[in-house]
């Protein structure tokens, strides 16, 4: 048992692993796997393809979250707006500037990297409860701006549709859906290189100490604002990366976007999957993203609307279910998804050598 | 002139449920370090219990709407003492994870509230005087607006006399100034976090109610879209302070209200810069003592 786990936590090991899972993920178009409840089709069928492919930005955004709130341990509720900055600026981008795609790419891009960086350096200047209140105030600016349609730009309620023009063939229809899957798929690795790289850098390690101990940073003679404003300006602009994929695979943005309670969403996402686990982030950010999809279908299927109505509303509302999960996570499986196989690790070793295990407990709040 | 004063009455109704709101976030928060995300399901449930209240009794009549405020009341504050008891208190010192449970309880509640009454908006009527107006100085004023600053007065007064007549009105009192040394003294201040849950689910309930009479509709983002301002409010105010959160109401909305009608709606942003503003210059809030 030792031996195995010692092997597969070997970094060299890990990284072939995920290297064997991309690439099983990249053929995943040609092949025609059906997991019946989980995937409405066999995965080839461009529904499935669509449905992993958001599930896989998802779980990139939450990755960008997870480096604000998971590594920096701040307590953002304003992600959404970056990456409501990366939809409707490649949106606004390509319909009414006219641009062509990469120059779009570049310009939300350069957008987003200056909003971020604009709302941290204030927002940062604030710590705990406050923070989380500024950036949810700036989140919620933007989500008015949207929302008012200022210009006729955003197309405020009814939302802004993908403008076609510049955008090459090979990402624009039903029966491309699999080169979107390729790109989101591309992204989410990208996104994860971006994240595992920026924990090891020695920035990464000083926000985390930052978030351990702000004090003691002090005292070593580093100042963390510049450090904590870096991880915001990096989870903010990758954000802003996945809102332009989004709008690319979803053909359109909407004004939810930008709402505080998408931000709670990929709170719960994070939190859900195990906060301060990288994969944690990617694998709660999927099993999210299935398990809203599934439970409206199962919402209106047949089973659930012959129940009584003390069963049937419950059932049939999905973020009722996960909200209540949610709720049975953070107050029994602190840790997440992707604590469990330690906590299972743990009880094991109790049982055999009982030694004083240590939970890693990175939601403690630091004064 | 007729303008400015019918701005001003109105910002300040508008205030006042802002107020019967942020009452209740700010002691919680001052007390036990609570953010609670779940307040605005609270006030949501208030109002849709409220309009079953007047739909069962017959809606125009003066009786049943104070009945219907009463209930309101009440079933925000067992809501709240519930909340208190099941969730929060399971987590105690953990102020992150309270957090994130109640925003799993106002997630699930909210979705709860679209399946039970419907996604759709239902539209309410009350007593007919509530929604005609009343001139002042050349200003019609919507009746509504009186009835709510007067409801925000009484439980600002209620709870006011409340922490200073009572013994848990002390206790929370020395408690929000220093927990530590409240419980050092051999007081059990967790007793007193159930009473204060359930005096903010009263007030957020009274609230729920009176915000469908101003609204002419209750729906299940009613609580929710409110929470946002009264969030922003308790932070202006200063975290903790009732009097805080009182002036910060009245200046939030009437601001909003101005700039919404001489700045071309700009009255959110207003709004949020005044948070920024007040943040930065004074991270405590204006009256908060502790940041």
């Amino acid at each position: 048992m030792n031996g195995v786990k010692g092997f597969l936590s070997r970094p060299l090991v890990k990284w072939a692993l995920a290297g064997v899972l991309v690439a099983f993920l990249a053929i995943l178009p040609m092949l025609a796997i059906d997991i019946p409840g989980v995937f409405p089709g066999p995965t080839y069928t461009p529904g499935t393809l669509q449905l992993i492919a958001f599930s896989m930005l998802i779980a990139s955004l939450a990755l960008s979250y997870h480096l604000i709130f998971g590594v920096a341990g701040l307590l953002s509720f304003g992600h959404a707006l970056y990456f409501a900055i990366g939809a409707y600026g490649l949106g606004i981008a390509l319909r009414h500037f006219g641009l062509e795609l990469l120059p779009a790419i570049l310009l939300t891009f350069v957008i987003g990297l200056f909003i971020a960086a604009a709302v941290g350096a204030l927002s940062l200047r604030v710590t705990g409860i406050s923070f989380a209140m500024v950036t949810l105030a700036f989140a919620q600016a933007g989500s008015v701006l949207i929302r008012k349609n200022p210009g006729q730009l955003t197309g405020g309620d009814e939302g802004l549709a993908l403008d076609t023009t510049h955008v090459p063939d090979m990402f624009v229809g039903v029966l491309q859906t699999k080169n979107l899957y390729w790109l989101c798929l591309a992204i989410l690795v990208v996104v994860f290189l971006v994240s595992s790289w920026f924990e090891q850098s020695r920035a990464g390690h000083v926000v985390a100490a930052t978030r351990e101990n702000e004090l003691r940073v002090r005292v070593i003679g580093i100042r963390p604002y510049f450090v904590k404003l870096l991880t915001f300006v990096i989870g903010g602009v990758l954000a802003t990366i996945v809102g332009m994929a989004y709008l690319l695979l979803q053909s359109s943005a909407t004004q939810k976007l930008a709402s505080a309670d998408f931000t709670l969403t990929l709170l719960v996402i994070v939190v859900l999957g195990g906060v301060g686990y990288r994969w944690g982030a990617v694998i709660g950010g999927v099993v999210y993203t299935l398990l809203d999809q599934r439970l409206t279908a199962f919402a209106s299927s047949d089973a659930v609307s012959g129940l009584p109505d003390f069963l049937r509303i419950p059932l049939s509302q999905p973020l009722f279910i996960l909200g209540t999960l949610f709720i049975l996570v953070v107050l029994f499986l602190p840790g997440g998804l992707a604590g469990i196989p330690g906590r299972i690790a743990r009880t094991r070793s109790r049982t055999n050598e009982p030694r004083p295990a240590p939970e890693k407990n990175v939601l403690e709040e630091r004064e | 002139m007729s303008t400015v004063i019918l701005l001003l009455i109105t910002g300040l109704g508008l205030g006042a449920l802002y107020f019967l709101i942020a009452s209740g976030l700010s002691l919680i928060y001052g007390l036990m370090g609570v953010l609670n995300f779940a307040h605005g399901s609270f006030l949501t449930l208030g109002a849709y219990i409220g309009w079953e209240v007047a739909r069962v009794l017959g809606a125009d009549n003066w009786a049943v709407f104070i009945a219907s405020v009463l209930v309101g009341a009440v079933v925000g504050a067992a809501f709240a003492a519930a909340t208190e008891f099941f969730l929060i208190r399971k987590l105690y010192e953990r102020h992150i994870e309270q957090v994130l449970v109640t925003v799993g309880l106002a997630l699930a509640s909210v979705a709860l509230f679209d399946g039970i009454w419907g996604t759709d908006p239902i539209y309410v009527t009350g007593p007919s005087w509530l929604g005609g107006t009343t001139e002042i100085l050349g200003a019609s004023i919507p009746n509504n607006r009186f009835i709510l600053i007067l409801a925000a007065v009484l439980v600002l007064l209620g709870i006011v006399a409340f922490l200073k007549y009572t013994r848990y009105g002390l206790i929370i009192r020395a408690g929000v100034e220093n927990r530590s040394m409240v419980t050092a003294l051999g007081i059990d201040v967790r007793r007193a976090f159930t009473v204060v849950f359930a005096i903010g689910g009263a007030a957020a309930g009274v609230g729920g109610v009176l915000a469908s009479s101003y609204y002419g509709y209750v729906s299940s983002g009613i609580g929710g879209s409110l929470l946002i301002f009264a969030f922003i409010v308790t932070v202006i105010g200063g975290l903790g302070s009732l009097s805080g959160a009182a002036i910060a109401a009245a200046l939030v909305a009437v601001l909003q209200q101005f700039a919404n009608f001489y700045l071309g709606g700009t009255g959110d942003f207003v709004v949020v810069l005044l948070l920024a503003v007040v943040l930065l210059v004074r991270p405590s809030g204006l009256l908060g003592s502790k940041a």
